[in-house]
């Protein structure tokens, strides 16, 4: 993966001239000593600092309710997806609810955010309305009304369902919004230079250009959902993850919860990295940019 | 006069044009009594400092600007509002960075709603007439400027329209660029036959180019003079060194320093 950023950036950087141009070809990457390559270093560095762990808890015997050993994580991790798809005590269940809780709230509150987004940015006088009132709702912390949420509507997947679709909405509507606002109007003006119609006018130069900004909002909405689904599962529910965890901590089983933060973790980023793979294709026209890169790792 | 125009009719017509953005006591007057005609098949050039109105004056002949003063007629009907056979080349190239080359030629078909396979070819006839064969798949961002232009004049000639309109298509080239630019846009124009209306700044490039050199001044936008340059084509940078050119530069120059000292 690093080696292929790299060779975009240079076939970026690299600006034809007008008569020879002939895109260059990408330097060979150098067959090193596997030591020296970063991504084995920085697994080196988790086995280091994971050892250490270990060691630390044994050697200073922390309390296991407290900190435990990583063995006892591990173990914990094992014992929780050793289990059927539906029992109630294992992982499988629980993050099953979880990650339908994530992507049924994901997709809608985004969805919406999206739509709404492309119908106000289309209406500047509704956007001018609307405005004051977008920015205020934003600093609003919408974790706090979780438990009003859960009041509303029980301890089924739909609370938890409403209250990642008030997290995810907001970042992809500023983002859609802040997009449509920063479309180039000579792009514009060129459609418009050949009697195009609004929706081409939309759909060949407005929606493509503000992709980048709503992908933005996408990959803040799919941290966030993870987020709302936990919190909302704390406030109160019947089945998911963050349920196990406070069954587990209510049993002092602290390596139990460890382990299904790792659970949530790997969700967590298997979204963001799908997103990412989603982004790469569908915006491949973009150069590489650093900021990916560091992201990505 | 220009013999070889002689005879050519009127393509477009303009009248009393008078152009004002904002209303009331702040408005400001970007178009004064503008009048004048563009012969069909000819090159025209717009000359002029910055903040004479040519800008101004080629968006209204795009459909781009509306206007209420005056009367502008192209081709018999009167201009309002974009029409199809128009092809506008801007300042930048604006070409869509998601599309390749050969498909931001051929965005005009898809707008138009022109057949694909028709478009599809000539759209690689007109990447061949400007010189970029072997780019019709790259992203507009591995295409240098001076291309990119050339890329962005293929697709203004797509649909075939009858007149060219470019506001300052060499603008934010390089000198060198530039004179094998215009070397290229005559031998694109003498080619295919049409109307070109160009804007520009370079004194050089209005009189290289132009068969007639509108030259406007500022505060608020004229048109002071219409010089015809009597140069046969095509013409070559050696043109440069003749009297005729020199004399014609001078003309404009002159102009220009005489509007300059009233600010």
């Amino acid at each position: 993966m690093t080696t292929a950023m790299l060779t975009s950036n240079a076939a970026s950087a690299t600006q034809p001239d007008d008569t020879t141009a002939r895109p260059s070809k990408a330097p060979r990457p150098r067959r090193a000593n596997p030591l020296a390559s970063t991504r084995v270093q920085s697994i080196l560095l988790l086995i280091t600092l994971l050892g250490s762990w270990e060691a630390a808890v044994r050697l200073f015997k922390v309390p296991k309710h407290l900190v435990p050993p990583v063995s006892d994580i591990g173990v914990a991790l094992w014992r929780g997806l050793a289990t059927g798809p539906m029992a109630k005590d294992g992982f499988w269940y629980h993050g099953g609810v979880t990650l339908s809780e994530i992507l049924l709230g994901f997709f809608i509150g985004g969805g919406i955010g999206l739509g709404i987004g492309i119908v106000v940015s289309q209406m500047p006088k509704l956007e001018a309305l609307l405005e004051p009132y977008v920015a205020a709702l934003q600093s609003v912390p919408k974790v706090a009304v979780a438990p009003i949420i859960v009041v509303w509507l029980g301890f089924g997947i739909g609370s938890k369902v409403v209250i990642i679709c008030l997290l995810t909405f907001f970042p992809v509507l500023v983002t859609s919004i802040a997009g449509f606002k920063a479309v180039d109007p000579d792009r514009i003006d060129l459609l418009r230079s050949l009697s195009a119609t609004r929706w081409q006018i939309f759909r060949k130069a407005k929606f493509p250009s503000a992709l980048p900004y709503i992908f933005a909002g996408l990959n803040m909405a799919a941290a966030f959902s993870v987020v709302g689904a936990v919190v909302g599962e704390f406030v109160g529910a019947q089945a998911g993850l963050g349920v196990l965890i406070l069954q587990m901590e209510a049993q002092a089983d602290t390596g139990g919860s460890f382990a299904v933060c790792v659970v949530l973790s790997v969700i967590g980023i298997l979204l963001t990295s799908l997103l990412r793979r989603v982004q790469r294709r569908v915006l491949h026209w973009m150069p590489a940019d650093t900021s990916q890169r560091t992201v990505n790792v | 006069m220009n013999t070889t125009l002689q005879g050519k009719p009127d393509y477009i017509r303009i009248a009393g044009l008078s152009k004002t953005f904002g209303g009331g006591s702040d408005g400001v007057l970007a178009l004064q009594q503008i009048d004048c005609t563009i012969q069909q098949g000819s090159f025209v050039t717009i000359v002029g400092p910055s903040g004479c109105g040519k800008s101004t004056l080629l968006r209204i002949l795009a459909g781009l600007l509306d206007y209420e003063v005056g009367s502008v007629v192209l081709d018999g009907q009167p201009i309002h509002g974009t029409r199809r056979d128009v092809g506008v080349v801007f300042q930048s190239s604006i070409l869509l960075p998601w599309r390749t080359v050969l498909e931001n030629v051929m965005l005009p078909a898809e707008v138009i709603g022109l057949d694909k396979k028709e478009a599809r070819e000539r759209a690689m006839q007109l990447l061949h007439m400007v010189r970029l064969d072997g780019f019709e798949h790259k992203l507009p961002r591995q295409l240098s400027g001076g291309m990119q232009q050339r890329a962005s004049i293929a697709r203004a000639l797509l649909h075939d329209p009858k007149i060219l309109l470019m506001d300052e298509p060499f603008g934010a080239l390089d000198a060198m660029t530039r004179e094998r630019m215009n070397l290229e846009l005559q031998r694109i124009w003498m080619e295919s036959g049409k109307t070109v209306v160009l804007i520009t700044h370079s004194i050089p490039e209005a009189v290289f180019l132009g068969d007639k050199v509108f030259v406007m001044s500022p505060r608020p936008g004229t048109l002071e003079r219409v010089l015809p340059i009597d140069l046969p084509r095509p013409r070559t940078m050696e043109a440069m060194s003749h009297p005729v050119f020199a004399s014609a530069s001078a003309t404009i120059r002159e102009r220009f320093s005489h509007a300059a000292s009233f600010d």
